[in-house]
């Protein structure tokens, strides 16, 4: 298993800037997931680490090696496609000995190595099916065991479940997690569905426009966002972005949002800027009966255990995940406060969130998984 | 019974009967001339221009032999003075005054036929399946435009650039070689081979050889292992198309070719001049020039018919 390292990658079609600046590296034997909405160059970023596509600039590394101009086929590194690229012609065993194949392998090596993978992979009895007879499951599945039959330096996963239905992608991602934390293997796993990411990884990358935003565990990416862009794109429903005012400074543990004052982290530089955006977790929401921002009840979406409340403020929508327990009346008045320890303040023209208690207990006690 | 205008119904007894009927008038009319060239391929000549026209006679080889033969009218008392006919095409002729001087020209054309079509199938499908695969796959500058190119050269009947084609092959050396035809037709088919064999290779996914090239195949291999087979439809479907056309091909067969490279549609026609209106053996001709194409295209029909309705029938 081998570490891939990219540096400044970039990539230009014409005009066009699919892929700016790029630099990330995945350790050996982490599940690493490129988390960003459809169009946002997260295939093109992996297709260059693949060999698909040549960069515009930059280097990719393969356990130190730059592999940049490689051909793909000299890379060792196997790309698990989301249409499953099964050969149609073969059937399944065919199909995940079709890699093996052209290496040289011995026959009766090839046939211990596929049975194995279909082993790991609990498709044993399917190997000598055609593959148009599969479900979308077992076609994964067979793609699954094309890849690591090669025993590649790495594995590349663009959407490998977005064709799934909703049911059986919540069953193969936990199958997949397993199989990586089996096999230890170097893991670039792409996906716009940031469920698939939280329940996956063990790094995330969250890319916008070409750009990584933010590279963190989920729990960071999720609880102290760099950007306001990955402030809304995680979390369903997402943080609340509420408008408040600057400047702030140094030390300052208070913001004004509308006509209440917010407590927020201490921030550590202040700011000059004057349009501020407060972050709130829907679960950072209190209800309260007197002060705190004034609004009134819109609606509530009942989920069990919880609800999502919506709250109509003169600050804008604010939604809310109480517990159920707590009876809300629509058009009820009521006041909102929000737990401060927790809270992201972001300046709202470059978008970057300010330094604070809160993100800098990170950055000093560090925060892995595992 | 209630059924909405959408659901598909089971055909009624009288519907089934009628448009049973109808294939089989439609089926008649177009057979009909086919049932008349094997009809008159076994008659005699007399039999063949009668008037009424018969349906019902004695089948005769006549046509065969004369198809297959060339002839020489000799007085009665010299073929009196040969020894008993040797075979049946021999016996035919004595009866009409005759003897068979040689074999005809209508094997070596119509080997001519099976070369240059097979020949120019072969060049057009080839050349159409690489070039469809660099415009499917690859960045080619001016794309749009060369394939514009490429169809303009269809866009008029060929038989418009006879006469420079005609002057430029005289030239050239390649009148009546079977390696000009060759090249006439490739040159001719290649065009309807890019565009139909681009549309093919365009549905065909490129992660497949992109991940053939990934497990370690280069371009070439994955290519030959993988998007061959998987345009096998879209290339049989393309070679029956170029094979009728070549097959068929007459103005410039014609043209350009008189003997050495002769094909059989301009030699068929010249039978008739040998001794008088010779229908039989005209017919015998066009019926066996019929058989290798109607075996080509009932082999590679189950090809040819999901090539027409491409995109439908897949997958
Ligand atoms: N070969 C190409 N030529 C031109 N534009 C491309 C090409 N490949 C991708 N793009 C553009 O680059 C952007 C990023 O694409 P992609 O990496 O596929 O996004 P994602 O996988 O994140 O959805 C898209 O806007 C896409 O249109
Ligand atoms: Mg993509």
């Amino acid at each position: 298993m081998a570490e891939i390292r990219v540096e400044n990658l970039h990539k230009s079609f014409g005009e066009f800037v699919a892929v700016k600046n790029s630099s990330f590296t995945v350790a050996s034997g982490e599940f690493f997931v490129m988390l960003g909405p459809s169009g946002c160059g997260k295939t093109t970023t992996l297709r260059m680490i693949a060999g698909l596509e040549l960069p515009s600039s930059g280097l990719i590394r393969l356990d130190g090696d730059d592999v940049t101009q490689l051909r793909a086929s000299a890379r060792d590194i196997a790309f698990v496609f989301q249409l499953f690229a099964l050969y149609p012609h073969m059937n399944v065993r065919k199909n995940i000995a079709y890699p093996l194949a052209n290496q040289g392998v011995a026959k009766p090596e090839i046939k211990t190595r596929v049975e194995e993978a279909a082993r790991t992979l609990r498709i044993g009895h399917l190997l000598d099916r055609s593959v148009s007879g599969l479900s979308g499951g077992d076609r994964q599945r067979v793609a699954l065991g094309r890849a690591i039959v090669r025993n590649p330096k790495a594995f590349l996963m663009d959407e490998p479940l977005g064709a799934l239905d909703t049911e059986l992608r919540e069953a193969m991602i936990a199958e997949l997690r397993a199989l990586h934390d089996r096999l230890g293997a170097t893991t670039l796993y792409v996906t716009h569905d940031q469920l698939e990411a939280m329940a996956m990884a063990d790094k995330i990358a969250v890319m916008n426009k070409g750009v990584i935003e933010q590279f963190d565990t989920p729990q960071q990416i999720y609880g102290r966002p760099a950007t306001l862009f990955v402030a809304d794109f995680i979390g369903s429903p997402p943080m609340n972005l509420i408008p408040c005012r600057g400047p702030l400074a140094p030390g300052a543990t208070t913001v004004q949002v509308g006509e209440t004052v917010a407590g927020i982290p201490a921030v550590l530089d202040g700011t000059t800027a004057t349009d501020l955006v407060l972050g709130v977790r829907p679960e950072q929401v209190q209800l309260v009966d007197e002060g705190g921002l004034r609004g009134e009840v819109f609606g509530a979406e009942y989920l069990g255990t919880t609800q999502i409340v919506t709250l109509r403020t003169g600050a804008g929508t604010v939604r809310a995940r109480l517990s159920s327990a707590e009876t809300v009346t629509v058009g009820a008045p009521v006041g909102l406060a929000f737990r401060p320890e927790k809270l992201s303040l972001f300046d709202k023209a470059t978008g970057r969130a300010l330094r604070t208690a809160w993100t800098v207990a990170a950055e000093t006690k560090g925060h892995r998984r595992g | 019974m209630s059924t909405s205008a959408h659901s598909v119904v089971e055909p009624t007894g009288r519907t089934k009967a009628i448009a049973g009927s109808l294939v089989i008038a439609y089926a008649l009319i177009t057979m009909l001339p086919l049932v008349w060239i094997f009809l008159t391929a076994l008659k005699t000549p007399p039999d063949s221009i009668s008037y009424p026209p018969k349906i019902v006679f004695t089948p005769s080889l006549e046509g065969f032999c004369n198809l297959f033969t060339t002839r020489s009218r000799q007085t009665e008392d010299y073929i009196k003075s040969l020894p008993p006919a040797s075979g049946t095409c021999e016996q035919i002729a004595r009866a009409r005054n005759m003897v068979v001087a040689g074999p005809s020209n209508y094997v070596p054309r119509f080997w001519n036929s099976v070369v240059i079509a097979f020949g120019s199938t072969f060049f057009a499908v080839a050349l159409g399946t690489m070039a469809a695969y660099g415009f499917s796959r690859f960045r080619v500058p001016l794309a749009d435009d060369l394939l514009f190119f490429i169809l303009s050269t269809r866009m008029m009947p060929p038989i418009a650039v006879a006469i420079p084609i005609y002057l430029m092959y005289r030239e050239l050396g390649l009148s009546d070689t079977k390696f000009g035809m060759i090249l006439l037709y490739t040159a001719v088919n290649v065009s309807l081979a890019v565009w139909l064999l681009k549309g093919f290779i365009d549905e065909i996914p490129r992660e497949y050889e992109e991940a053939a090239m990934i497990d370690g195949y280069t371009r070439l291999q994955a290519f030959r292992k993988v998007v061959l087979p998987q345009a096998a439809t879209g290339i049989a479907a393309t070679a029956i198309f170029c094979m009728i056309f070549a097959w068929n091909e007459y103005a410039f067969a014609v043209l350009l070719t008189s003997g050495e490279a002769q094909t059989a549609p301009p030699f068929i026609p010249i039978i008739i001049g040998e001794g008088g209106q010779d229908w039989p053996a005209v017919a015998a001709g066009t019926a066996i020039f019929l058989v290798p194409i109607v075996v080509f295209t009932v082999l590679l029909r189950k090809h040819l018919l999901r090539g027409i309705t491409f995109g439908a029938v897949r997958k």
